[in-house]
């Protein structure tokens, strides 16, 4: 997309100081507005529902149920932000966690080597990561393409995996991580450890993406990567990093679930979950064509998913409205973003 | 003389506070070539933008059209008031026909299908006149710069256009076809047509302009009619002060020339560049001159290893280096300022200090890693004073900075890896004159501190200006080389005839 001219560089150049720095200071509260992105909208939503659920969305246990269930998108969000953020997607973020709980499962069922499974579950989805990236970086295959034949592949492999069954395991060790919660203040504040891991992850990738050299790497191969090319960047060593990043957490979020869920099928588990993730990528700002977007807003992107669904439910509305109006609100919240951010931002 | 055909009266535009237009009286006659021009950011394109409709004027200006006030709404706007815009950045469908494209938004039906036979019979008598060497089915990506500015053209007057607006036309053309386009202005002109040329080059003007009109801040600060248009009085009114020395050259390249550090050798990638040798020694300025499409870029690229090469090696200070990645060059100490800092440069979406950083974030890295912030604001501070860079902060978009100073922003991103070489492709393309001037003395400071540096440049005054010697370049080999000495100064026909070759120059 051209880049569009905007009023901005009708600034005279030749009178620089007061111009500037007004320029700066008009470009002040749009920056603030940017960085709070879809804060306002997941605000409204919850006291929406809190009023329209007679007060029954702002309780403690339903906070919990809540940050529970964003848990495991929040983790696969996080690492779409990296691959996005880059320019380029991961569709195949379902199937390898999938594929990674159930490589974790099944490594849970041998005696001596039970407490490897979380490693093992993690270390899969990495690999799966990595061969994506390694496949769209060195052979220069378009993402969507690539991923989206992992999709499929992967999928297949993870029904492969359990001989095509579900794989119990009901002494699974470290199930607390799926149930237990951390107790901040006893009998009165806890924290379910999925979404203390989620927040973990939020926190780790905000540390990678803002303050290491990779991080700024990232942005740069999103925003021009002609440009990072010629500055001297390993542009196929960052396309990498990111796959097995999204790889990688995805690995983390089927760690998650079969802890949960002391179970895993190859054939359902994480079914669409890229669609979840991808949507709370974009609810939270960041643009879909690279360079531009924050961690915090994809948090915020995919906690506005969880209270849709959480609410819908209190409130009553039936499963079949559920979707219709999930839907809306996506493109609704999406249209107002781009609307209050008009002219200083590319798609 | 006649009436006039646009008469604009006290028009300005502001944005919030910042007034980008102010009170503009602008008097433009039918069979007149009319030069605007003015430092980027002068005005020139907000006054284009409100006659194209897409920005609309502050209330109390007044717009006239052969003598009647005329209100220039939305994008179709100006081409109804028989207005077209040519734009530097030609806005053609390349996946179409020359004719789709001059039909585009009018397109003829005929029962509810494509008159495709149609619209190419209309379009081909006007090619024809304007002298095109192509048919109106041809698609629009085949054809090269030049060719698709004839087909905007085409455009404008089919649409029946009294007032042709160009700006900055010749930046994507060769010598050749910037010469066809000038002979084409010439017989619009002749034909009654009004052309404003919007351009920052003094040749052009001198060649073309009937009349001069100069912006600075917002403002018209001078018309010239032909006898008058001067370079010194053009520059002045666009800078607003005299301007003593333009091109600043103190370096003294004999004092201290010593072995080369540069050394290029037979360098070839079998398709553009065939065989290329050259040398830069510590502390000169090498000009590399050549026809637009001679593989000067081409070649630069070939050294820093942004393209593979098929042949040849590069030696820095002797020994032979292996180069085969950008990354690896700036690591060698060879840094390179693309031609295009849109597309390959710049990181218009991030921040000045990310933009200056970019290249030595590793190296300044705490624990392999961890980005020192405190270490890359003091950077980019200092970069900012020392190159005169013209914004509020440096935490400020790259994107929303003029020209010049986004030149001076990737200039810093090589300078702050202390670079032995520098390449600088086309350093001051799309530059506004005070920045071009700065720019000079950024590279001769350079070159006293000992940098090597290797200009490419198509703007003849420049190379002569700040080069000491000049290797010229013409299909994909070095044609020669012309040394500035004492006695004699590097001389425009020279190089050109060992650019354009001496045959066709005995034709000419």
């Amino acid at each position: 997309m051209p880049h569009d001219p905007s009023p901005v560089e009708a600034v005279p150049a030749g009178a620089p100081a007061g111009a500037a720095a007004q320029e700066a200071k008009r470009q002040r509260p749009r920056l603030i507005i940017r960085a709070a992105g879809m804060l306002p909208v997941l605000i409204l939503l919850c006291v929406g529902f809190h009023f329209l659920s007679d007060g029954r969305f702002f309780s403690g246990q339903n906070l919990g149920i809540v940050l529970q269930q964003a848990a495991v998108n929040t983790v696969l969000a996080a690492g779409m932000t990296f691959v996005i953020l880059t320019g380029g997607i991961d569709l195949s973020v379902g199937s390898i966690l999938a594929a990674a709980a159930m490589a974790g499962l099944i490594v849970s069922q041998f005696p001596d080597l039970g407490g490897l499974w979380l490693p093992a579950a993690v270390l899969t989805g990495l690999v799966f990561g990595v061969i994506n990236g390694a496949l769209i970086a060195l052979l220069r295959l378009p993402p969507f393409i690539v991923t989206l034949g992992s999709l499929t592949a992967v999928r297949g492999l993870a029904r492969l995996l359990g001989a095509d069954t579900t794989v119990f395991n009901s002494s699974i060790p470290y199930a607390v991580i799926g149930n237990g919660s951390l107790t901040l203040v006893p009998g009165v504040v806890s924290i379910p450890w999925l979404s203390v891991i989620a927040l973990l992850v939020i926190l780790v990738s905000w540390l990678v993406l803002r303050r290491t050299v990779l991080g700024v790497h990232i942005y740069a191969v999103g925003g021009n990567e002609s440009a990072a090319r010629l500055a001297g960047i390993k542009v196929w060593a960052v396309l990498i990093f990111v796959y097995g990043v999204s790889g990688l957490l995805a690995g983390l979020g089927g760690a998650m679930q079969a802890a949960r869920l002391y179970a895993a099928n190859g054939l359902q588990l994480g079914q669409s979950y890229e669609l979840d993730a991808i949507t709370a990528v974009i609810l939270g700002g960041t643009s879909f064509v690279g360079g531009i977007g924050s961690i915090w807003g994809t948090l915020v992107g995919a906690l506005i998913i969880a209270v849709l669904s959480n609410g819908l439910i209190l409130t009553g509305v039936s499963d079949v409205w559920q979707y219709v109006i999930k839907g809306l609100v996506i493109i609704g919240a999406v249209a107002l973003d781009r609307y209050r951010l008009q002219g200083s931002a590319r798609t | 003389m006649s009436d006039p055909i646009l008469e604009m009266r006290r028009v300005s535009k502001s944005f919030f506070s910042i007034k980008a237009l102010r009170n503009v009286d602008l008097t433009v006659y039918s069979g007149e070539i009319h030069a605007l021009m003015g430092e980027n950011g002068a005005g020139k394109s907000t006054l284009m933008k409100i006659l194209s409709g897409a920005y609309r004027p502050d209330p109390g200006g007044e717009i006239r059209i052969d003598g009647k006030p005329v209100r220039i709404d939305g994008p179709l706007g100006g081409r109804a008031a028989g207005i077209s815009i040519i734009y530097q950045e030609l806005s053609l469908a390349p996946n179409l026909s020359v004719a789709e494209n001059i039909y585009l938004g009018r397109e003829v039906s005929r029962a509810g299908l494509l008159a495709r036979g149609f619209m190419q019979a209309g379009v081909g008598p006007m090619l024809e006149r304007l002298g095109a060497d192509f048919t109106p089915s041809t698609l629009v990506a085949h054809l090269s710069m030049g060719q698709r500015q004839l087909v905007e053209i085409a455009r404008a007057l089919h649409v029946r256009s009294k007032i042709l607006i160009m700006d900055e036309p010749t930046t994507a053309l060769s010598a050749g076809e910037s010469e066809r386009l000038f002979a084409l202005i010439r017989q619009l002109r002749a034909e009654g047509l009004a052309i404003i040329y919007i351009s920052h080059r003094m040749d052009e003007v001198y060649a073309l302009g009937d009349r001069v009109t100069v912006l600075r801040d917002g403002m018209l600060v001078g018309s010239l009619d032909k006898p008058q248009i001067r370079a010194d009085t053009i520059v002045r009114l666009m800078v607003g002060r005299e301007v003593s020395s333009f091109y600043k050259k103190d370096h003294d390249p004999q004092a201290r020339l010593g072995p080369p550090v540069l050394a290029a050798v037979d360098i070839a990638d079998g398709r553009r560049v065939k065989g290329c040798s050259l040398t830069v020694h510590a502390g000169e300025v090498v000009g590399l001159s050549g026809l637009i499409g001679a593989g000067r870029t081409e070649l630069a690229h070939l050294i820093i290893g942004a393209s593979p090469r098929t042949a040849g090696h590069v030696e820095l200070d002797g020994r032979a280096v292996s180069i085969r990645t950008p990354g690896e060059a700036l690591d060698a100490g060879i840094a390179y300022l693309t031609e295009d800092r849109k597309a390959l440069g710049l990181f218009l979406d991030m921040s000045c200090l990310d933009n200056i950083n970019l290249a030595v974030l590793g190296r300044d890295a705490k624990l392999g890693g961890i980005l020192d912030r405190n270490k890359a604001r003091d950077r980019a501070n200092r970069a900012f004073a020392t190159l005169a860079i013209r914004a509020a902060d440096v935490g400020v978009t790259a994107g929303a900075l003029s020209g010049g100073n986004q030149q001076k922003v990737l200039l810093s991103r090589l300078l702050a890896t202390t670079p032995k070489v520098l390449i600088l492709d086309e350093p001051t393309r799309g530059v506004d004159v005070g920045a071009k001037s700065e720019i000079y003395s950024i590279i001769d400071n350079l070159a006293k501190s000992g940098t090597a540096i290797l200009v490419i440049s198509s703007d003849l005054p420049e190379i002569i200006g700040i080069c000491d010697r000049v290797i010229v370049m013409r299909a994909g080999r070095i044609a020669g080389e012309i040394r500035r000495t004492a006695t004699s100064p590097l001389d425009q026909e020279d190089i050109m005839a060992l650019a354009t070759g001496m045959e066709q120059l005995d034709a000419s």
